[in-house]
């Protein structure tokens, strides 16, 4: 929030309530549910680490809103490194892993059970990120954003199967169907 | 969820292929009820059964056992010209490979279904015009299907389903041939049919399409092994990834 909020004013110094309004422009439906105090709570830290200036405050001076920030210089070298700076959100698919492992040696719980549960709150979300994303206006930028959270959650949901595959196998299943070497686990990676 | 009476019912539905050693259930014992104003979604891998599920439902095919029934009247015993006659006035389709009439235009190939279930010319010109505005294709509906894109295609075919104003619409990969822009104009017309409470029973790999849907059943080797509800309740998900950290 605070790289997002210094580079939003590389453009030109600005008031909190129109770094704001950006904000939740770029964000769409996502935006909507941001704390409406929350560009202040940023500004002012930016502000205590010397990264940002106020300069100057149109009308009333106490009031938050009406204070323009402007970056610094140390401000302008933290944008410059946050631009190029290459980092990426971790997936964190470790702990699902280890939850199937360990439920499945404790015989507390049915893996493939998990991976079903798990499924079905992925679709869910799937379901209500596609629906936000119909639901912006023609043109708008979030939903740009809204396609980057539908295409990870592709990507979960396509492991989750791989992790189903995995577990029927390593299961046997209930071994009454007669069923020689289960499914298409040749497969690797299913269309 | 409304009270409603199912549109569409199933009882111990199989389908078999073949014979003693080499005998395969496609569909295997399965039971089905979709409620009017339902959209479900069948997935599941290839070979799971689920287009030869749809098949059955729609009077496509024949069960080898178990019952189908269509607005409570049972389907599967009737003869191939009821059937027929109940396909034409009752259920739409859309498939993979879009089958229009190559030789008529995407009006005409709308018109047509609403012609053969008992709508008068004018109606159906008619109905024609106003579904193919709904898909946004009013500017395409004097061109041949050759002239048009897939995604376009496509977009005529599920006009044409609705054409005969169906009580359940039954659509097989849907978005299977097309790309991802052409996916998403598909998408977005599921939701309005969704959103008007549309009857739909759609088979897909496409979990993107899936999610149109208030309900999704998953299934493996001619058996349901899951069955969801999607639409509802929003888990307000979506607004916790903004707690972007101070």
């Amino acid at each position: 929030m605070q790289d997002a909020v210094l580079a939003m004013l590389a453009k030109e110094p600005s008031h909190g309530y129109h770094l704001r309004a950006r904000l939740r422009q770029s964000l769409g439906l996502l935006g909507e549910s941001m704390n409406p105090g929350q560009v202040y709570v940023t500004l002012a830290r930016l502000e205590r680490a010397g990264l940002v200036v106020c300069e100057r405050a149109d009308g009333l001076p106490d009031r938050p809103e009406r204070k323009v920030y402007a970056l610094t210089p140390a401000g302008q070298e933290r944008v410059t490194a946050w631009l190029a700076e290459v980092s990426w959100p971790k997936p964190d698919l470790a702990e699902f892993h280890l939850k199937l492992i360990a439920a499945a040696a404790a015989r507390l719980a049915d893996p493939i059970e998990l991976v079903a549960a798990q499924r079905r709150e992925l679709l869910r979300r799937l379901a209500e990120t596609q629906r936000a994303a119909l639901a912006e206006p023609a043109g708008s930028r979030a939903v740009l954003l809204l396609e980057g959270i539908v295409l990870r959650l592709q990507a979960d949901l396509r492991w989750l199967e791989a992790c189903e595959r995995a577990w029927s196998g390593a299961a046997g299943k209930t071994g009454d169907e007669g069923e020689p070497g289960g499914r298409d686990d040749d497969e690797a990676e299913g269309a | 969820m409304k009270v409603s009476s199912a549109v569409l019912r199933a009882r111990g539905l199989v389908k078999q292929h073949g014979h003693g050693q080499g005998r395969v259930r496609a569909v295997d014992e399965v039971d089905l009820e979709v409620p009017e104003g339902q959209t479900l979604a069948v997935m599941g891998p290839s070979g799971c059964g689920k287009s030869t599920l749809l098949h059955l439902l729609g009077g496509l095919e024949r069960p080898s056992a178990g019952e189908v029934w269509l607005a409570g009247r049972r389907v599967d015993t009737l003869s191939e010209r009821a059937l027929a006659r109940l396909r034409r006035r009752s259920v739409g389709f859309v498939f993979q490979a879009f089958h229009l009439m190559e030789e008529l235009s995407a009006a005409e190939n709308v018109e047509l279904p609403a012609l053969l279930a008992g709508f008068s010319r004018r109606e159906a010109r008619r109905r024609a015009g106003f579904l193919l505005e709904q898909v946004g294709l009013t500017g395409r509906a004097r061109h041949l299907p050759s002239q048009l894109s897939g995604g376009q295609r496509q977009r005529v075919a599920i006009a044409r389903a609705l054409a005969n104003e169906p009580l359940v619409i039954l659509a097989d990969e849907p978005t299977g041939n097309l790309d991802s822009t052409a996916t998403l104009d598909v998408l977005r017309i599921f939701e309005e049919l969704r959103a008007a409470g549309q009857t739909l029973v759609m088979v897909t790999h496409d979990e993107r399409v899936a999610a149109t849907a208030d309900r999704l059943i998953s299934m493996r080797d001619g058996m349901f092994v899951d069955d969801t509800r999607l639409a509802g309740d929003a888990t307000g998900w979506l607004g916790g990834l903004i707690g972007l950290e101070g």
